[in-house]
């Protein structure tokens, strides 16, 4: 949900993490509809690169020639601990850095926000050859470092500190599947490196009132024990928030609004059922406030188990 | 494990609770108590004002009695707005009893922060240049960036400062009692004080200052009337000022602000942006000396920023003192002292430390911003306020203030488009930079003359506070250096010219009849 750019919500919207256990496959983003099995723990990197040329200022569509393309490289730590099997941990730590290929405005660079789930499935029914469950999430994230959020578009992140709640809901027929999920975020206020700044007034204070955000995802496609191959779309609002206007720049908080469809997969080794493989990409397709980024994501998982076998057999069973 | 959960939701809801209760920013002076001056300055009528020959070159025309009935009927008024005063009335009297210089001066800041943006180039690469004559049109008249904001910041100062120069030469000539002096069943909403009410200092401050922002911001003149109406009716309602004060006050302010329009009308700001001929010319001279000549570093290359604004006169010097001021000239183009100069600023932006961006962000007032005069003024008024000074006072010291502010932006701009000089990063385009590039010349940095300026005089004035203003005003002019947008030369330069600026405010400071 950064200006301009999208890192967050349309990168963990996308990001799937591992697989494991080859009985049902459930594993795990605070987005889908998978779960680690219990004293499990899916780790690994994943790299994500998106760039923009054009932008919304306002619901102005434009090119920046002082700009030109904008890229956020993002390298990230992911994990999953399953505590049980309805109850899981996340954990996301990324280091971003950005760059214009235009005009003279400096990159930044940094350790950002670090973000924790909590996943919970309290739901969950099969028949036939079909299933519905339902999953609530808390999810917190705090910046790590003291790194700079006025300088957009090149700043690499908001730094307030994100409470959210989700509701996720996933149906699945066979191999196929849809999961829709719905979030809330609320987002505390910021301070900022200078004394006042101009919105729709003038605010003579560093503090900047961050408005809250609602996201919607909707991914569906297919899902089995060792490939998901999904279609995802996912838009987001900012409830509050002001205009860019004509040739200004952006600020923390803009309306930042965006629609983004996109795919993603994740590929089980089948010899080596602890390894996964994760990738991806998406597109803005309309926005407000953001810039019209291309995403592509990868990333590589890996599953440690601190179960005894017969104890892990149990609980597979019990799936 | 469910109870877990539970009680993980219970405490993240129970912090969602905390937080939201605190989302609401307040401004530094949203909340102020009433300005309550420590010392009326009776007879700053004798002041010497800056344009006005003497204090009562516009008359006012004695009041009524305070016994006259049409008095009681003004009084009466105020009693009746008393007795029903809305919460939106109470507001607006607490908000302007403050100080109307003070919230004036907020007001200049946020237009000049809302105007302050380079307009969008045409569709052929040239750029649009906003037109007085059509202000509705994009891009909007003005566009007020730094030279222009200066220049703004001064007249409506020193206007207010004349105005009420010539509003306290009638308050003591009158002695008019304030309304709850005369009437003890009217309260003061704001301070109690035994300044005399006629005029109306309130009703001279909206009148002058609503007629200078006629000529500055003129697609603004319906918000800022009505900001004087607001004004003129917080002084009624605070039963500091009756109706015939305020009409005398307004009448006064608007009168003398004709005196400061005429000056700015021809004081050649009108033609500080040039021809794309001269332009050009600044670019061949340059070059016929040898050196290499300021480039615009944006894409399309714009025109450079209000080239001719070195001839606009100056309020505190004639222009053979502007020319004397100017420094000699900066490093030649090609020497190997220029060439040390830029490897410097490219060993500042190579891995900046956090600290210094946070010093180049806090400095920066750039695009949408109040800019570096308007920076300055900020940090003036939260001083003022704790000095509890006058209205009068207030005035004074911000036209000393602006005046310095903008003459010395007059000589910067001056050496500017003298020496053309090109910043660092086109001698060496590896140079990133931590905030924008202003689109003119590199020698001197305009933050360094600016705050140098501002510091000598803010010295003078709150001499308790002069190794404060000197330490801002140097981190001022190095965050230039931290940004990678100056040389060391620039800086350093820029804060000694600034000086010498500030010095002419400070001798006229002590000629002016206040110390």
């Amino acid at each position: 949900m950064n200006v301009l750019r999208l890192f967050k919500n349309n990168f963990f919207a996308l990001l799937l993490l591992c697989a494991l256990n080859p009985v049902k496959v459930k594993a795990q983003t605070d987005q889908d509809a998978v779960m680690m099995i219990k004293n499990n723990f899916c780790v690994g990197p994943v790299y994500n690169y998106s760039s923009w040329k054009n932008y919304w200022e306002g619901t102005l569509k434009r090119e920046n020639l002082n700009l030109g393309t904008v890229s956020t490289q993002s390298f990230s730590l992911m994990g999953n601990y399953g505590i049980t099997s309805k109850l899981n941990v996340l954990f996301n730590m990324p280091y971003v850095k950005t760059k214009a290929t235009a005009g003279t405005l400096h990159g930044l660079k940094g350790l950002q926000d670090l973000s924790l789930w909590l996943k919970w499935l309290p739901y969950e029914k099969d028949w036939g050859n079909s299933s519905f469950s339902v999953y609530g999430v808390g999810g917190l994230s705090f910046p790590t470092t003291n790194y700079v959020a006025d300088f957009l578009p090149l700043s690499i992140g908001l730094h307030s500190t994100n409470l959210s709640a989700r509701i996720i809901a996933d149906y699945q027929v066979g191999n196929l599947f849809v999961t829709g999920s719905g979030t809330y975020t609320y987002r505390t206020n910021i301070k900022i490196d200078r004394t006042a700044y101009y919105t729709t007034e003038m605010h003579l204070t560093n503090k900047v009132e961050m408005p809250d955000v609602a996201v919607f995802n909707l991914r569906a496609g297919y899902r089995s024990h060792f490939l998901i191959a999904e279609a995802v779309l996912t838009n987001q609002t900012t409830l509050g928030g002001f205009d860019i206007r004509r040739n200004d720049m952006p600020f923390p908080s803009n309306k930042m609004n965006m629609t983004s469809a996109g795919v993603g997969f994740k590929y089980t080794v089948h010899k080596i059922p602890a390894l996964s493989i994760i990738g991806g990409g998406s597109y803005v397709v309309a926005g407000r406030n953001v810039g019209q980024s291309r995403s592509v994501y990868g990333g590589i998982f890996y599953v440690f188990s601190f179960s005894h076998k017969e104890k892990a057999n149990q609980e597979d069973k019990k799936n | 494990m469910k109870k877990i959960f539970y009680l993980l939701f219970i405490v993240l809801a129970a912090l969602a609770v905390q937080f939201s209760c605190s989302k609401d920013t307040e401004g530094r002076t949203d909340n102020l108590a009433p300005l309550n001056a420590s010392n009326i300055d009776i007879d700053a009528g004798k002041w010497k004002p800056v344009l006005l020959s003497r204090p009562d070159t516009f008359a006012v025309a004695a009041p009524l009695p305070v016994t006259n009935p049409n008095y009681v009927a003004e009084l009466n008024e105020i009693k009746g707005y008393q007795k029903n005063l809305s919460s939106s009335q109470t507001a607006n009297i607490k908000y302007w009893s403050a100080g109307g210089v003070l919230r004036w001066n907020e007001v200049m800041r946020e237009l000049v922060a809302k105007y302050n943006l380079p307009p969008y180039q045409n569709a052929d690469g040239s750029y649009p240049i906003p037109s007085s004559a059509n202000p509705f049109a994009y891009p909007m008249f003005p566009f007020a960036n730094p030279p222009y904001a200066g220049r703004a910041y001064a007249y409506v100062s020193a206007a207010q400062y004349d105005a009420l120069v010539a509003c306290w030469y009638y308050k003591k000539l009158y002695n008019r009692p304030a309304p709850y002096k005369t009437d003890s069943s009217i309260q003061a909403k704001a301070s109690k004080t035994d300044l005399p009410s006629y005029p109306s200092e309130a009703a001279v401050l909206a009148g002058v200052t609503a007629e200078m922002m006629k000529l500055l911001f003129p697609t603004e003149i319906a918000n800022v009337e009505q900001k004087a109406k607001d004004q003129e009716n917080a002084a009624i309602m605070s039963g500091a000022a009756t109706r015939s004060d305020v009409l005398a006050g307004e009448a006064l302010g608007r009168s003398i602000a004709q005196v400061f329009i005429a000056r700015g009308r021809t004081d050649k700001a009108g033609a500080a942006v040039g021809t794309p001929e001269q332009w050009k010319k600044l670019e061949t001279d340059c070059i016929a000396k040898g050196e290499t000549p300021w480039y615009s570093l944006e894409t399309p290359r714009r025109n450079p920023m209000l080239p001719f604004y070195g001839n606009v006169k100056a309020f505190l010097f004639d222009s053979a003192t502007k020319v004397s001021l100017m420094p000699p000239p900066p490093p030649l183009t090609k020497s190997d002292q220029m060439k040390k100069e830029t490897e410097e600023v490219l060993s500042y932006i190579t891995n900046p430390a956090r600290e210094n961006i946070r010093i180049v962000h806090f400095w920066a007032d750039g695009v949408g911003t109040y800019t570096p005069p308007g920076h300055w003024d900020a940090i003036a008024a939260e001083d003022f306020i704790a000095k509890n000074f006058s209205e009068v006072r207030w005035a004074r010291n911000m036209a000393l203030l602006n005046m310095a502010v903008m003459d010395a932006g007059i000589v910067c701009w001056y050496t500017k488009y003298h020496y053309y000089n090109p910043r660092p990063t086109q001698m060496d385009p590896s140079i990133k930079t931590l905030t924008g590039i202003p689109n003119f010349p590199s020698f001197i940095s305009g933050h360094s003359t600016f705050s140098g300026a501002a510091a000598t005089i803010l010295a003078h004035i709150i001499p308790e506070n002069a190794e404060k203003y000197k330490a801002m005003a140097s981190e001022a002019s190095m965050s230039r250096l931290y940004g990678g947008i100056h040389y060391r030369s620039d800086c350093s330069v820029g804060l000694e010219v600034g000086t010498n600026v500030g010095n002419y405010a400070v001798a006229r400071a002590k000629t002016d009849g206040a110390e």
